[in-house]
């Protein structure tokens, strides 16, 4: 597998605060690769030093071998990167958006009209409305457009899913997964762990580390504990009774049901169930399950 | 949650110039539930929710908010709820300790009041030992914390959180959605939105806005049964979705 980008011990703070601390990994050519973690766990700054915005205390990345610290002006050719918040300009219109950034980049629209066209031909009929007059779905296309227009190798994405709503979430992935057929490699930051499985490589990170590097499938064969989903039509007294339960090592809320993993060794759940039943909760379900990328999350976090 | 009422919204319209935001919705609130505003961006739920909190007028309709009305009783019913708006409202250069005392001033509590909140909500979030610190310097997901503990210091009828857990961690996520349980159980309504699918299906009711419009609502088991999906992201996704072609 080809590396297109490396993190070599990589740390940054910012005052007092530390953003990032001894980050390694790689990132492969032509691959999806997710940084999956809330705020404040380091996503943005991770990016920005990768777009030659900052500079790390310590450590060194590389784009396709070119160190982005000495080489920042030809990496800048290399990517596209499109921040968290909407940075176009809001009184340039589409149409004026476009051809600035394909102009600063020396080339035009029409020379990369193929690679743009999927996204822009969504837009195209508001190509004389201002930026800033666009709903918040177009936005986000005509940003895509703006990081693409300039044939990048690599794109940036800070959280472009953030606060917006399933439908358009899945739209973008679909968008992806075609830039990625035409030999594309991403890099997208994410706070929702859903997405994390729609990435080739993923890197969960928390408090300026990364607690794992991996496929998401690698990650979930590494959970290595006993995970059963309790199904209630009381789940928050189920839940409290199940925590204060003996052979209960930890049960957490997971959508309509309730995840539990027990202590190690002697777990009878008739057991369990009896007790449930003697606080008045009845019809209480219990199975085995796969863990997802929410629960291997879940699991880091507290070790 | 018991039936009693404390919010009742009939044929709610709400226009800006030409564009409708609120599109004749209906639909009613009890006591202690926990009821989810879900809605794709620009579907109207901000909107709706500035409109029960009284900071907006409707353009028609009936809104009725812990027994006032919203038309001529704004002032009153900002006594009776609690809001933690998206975007985060407490003073960051204030100290964790300084904030619970200014908003419980503002709120009209009494020294003593605020003293026997302050001590007793601390030890709730585990903070203690950092009630002198900043704000600011707090992670993101202890400050939301905070900001839903300090919207319902006055303990309101009902309490609005817009987005509260946007960007949290997953398992300060689930401690915020326990806060939830823990209020409404108080018998304190929560009207809570979020995009995170999974916490619509800790709602006792789901209303699904879309252009304006209700397009359906109901308790997560019902509309799962209902839309033939396994959960609740499934029903967002056909009832968003079927509505048009989107903007694509």
């Amino acid at each position: 597998m080809q590396n297109i980008v490396q993190y070599k011990n990589v740390y940054k703070s910012f005052g007092d605060t530390r953003a990032l601390s001894d980050i390694s990994f790689n990132i492969h050519k032509n691959e999806i690769f997710g940084l999956i973690g809330p705020d404040g766990a380091g996503k943005s700054t991770l990016m920005r030093i990768l777009a030659t915005l900052y500079i790390p205390d310590r450590g060194e990345v590389f784009l396709k071998n070119l160190n982005v610290e000495e080489k920042y002006q030809k990496v800048r050719e290399l990517i596209g990167y499109m921040p968290g918040e909407f940075s176009l300009y809001p009184d340039l219109t589409v149409e004026e958006n476009l051809n600035f950034f394909a102009s600063i980049f020396d080339t035009t629209i029409e020379e990369n009209y193929e690679l743009i066209r999927d996204l822009y031909s969504h837009i195209e009929k508001f190509r004389n409305r201002k930026a800033g007059q666009l709903s918040g779905g177009m936005q986000q296309k005509l940003a895509l457009s703006c990081a693409l227009v300039h044939r990048p190798q690599l794109l940036i994405l800070d959280e472009p899913n953030t606060g917006v709503d399933a439908v358009s979430r899945d739209e973008l992935w679909k968008m992806l997964y075609k830039l990625k057929d035409q030999g594309f490699t991403v890099l997208i930051s994410t706070p929702y762990m859903d997405e994390a499985e729609k990435c080739d490589r993923i890197a969960l990170m928390q408090n300026g580390q990364h607690m794992a590097v991996d496929t998401p499938e690698q990650i979930v064969n590494q959970f290595g504990e006993n995970l059963n989903q309790i199904d209630s039509s009381n789940l928050y007294r189920t839940l409290n009774e199940l925590r204060n339960h003996n052979m209960v090592k930890r049960a957490y809320l997971f959508g309509q049901n309730i995840h539990m993993i027990p202590k190690q060794g002697e777990f009878e759940w008739q057991e369990v169930k009896k007790s449930l039943e003697n606080k008045g909760l009845f019809s209480i379900k219990c199975k085995k399950i796969q863990p997802d990328i929410e629960d291997c999350f879940i699991k880091l976090m507290e070790a | 949650m018991s039936d009693q009422i404390v919010i009742k919204v009939n044929d709610l319209v709400k226009k800006f110039g030409d564009f409708v935001a609120n599109d004749k919705i209906s639909f009613t609130v009890r006591k202690g539930e926990i009821f989810g505003f879900l809605g794709p961006n620009g579907a109207g739920k901000t909107t709706a929710i500035k409109i029960l909190a009284g900071l907006l007028a409707p353009t028609s309709g009936h809104v009725e908010v812990a027994g006032y009305d919203v038309a001529n009783h704004s002032e009153s019913i900002k006594k009776e709820i609690g809001y933690m708006s998206q975007k985060f409202t407490l003073y960051n250069d204030l100290t964790v300790y300084e904030n619970i005392r200014f908003y419980g001033g503002i709120y009209g509590l009494s020294n003593q009041e605020i003293e026997n909140k302050a001590e007793y909500y601390l030890a709730e979030l585990n903070l203690q030992n950092d009630r002198n610190r900043l704000v600011g310097k707090l992670p993101l997901g202890w400050r939301q914390k905070l900001a839903f503990t300090i919207s319902i210091l006055h303990e309101p009828s009902i309490v609005f959180l817009d987005e509260p857990t946007s960007g949290v961690d997953p398992i300060t996520r689930r401690q915020f959605w326990e806060m939830i349980y823990k209020t409404a159980a108080q018998d304190i309504t929560v009207f809570v939105t979020t995009h995170y699918m999974d916490e619509s299906e800790y709602c006792e009711t789901v209303c699904i806005l879309v252009d304006g419009k209700i397009k359906s609502i109901g308790a997560p088991e019902d509309l799962k049964k209902k839309y033939d999906s396994e959960d609740m992201d499934e029903v967002f996704l056909k009832l968003v979705r079927d509505k048009e072609a989107y903007e694509v």
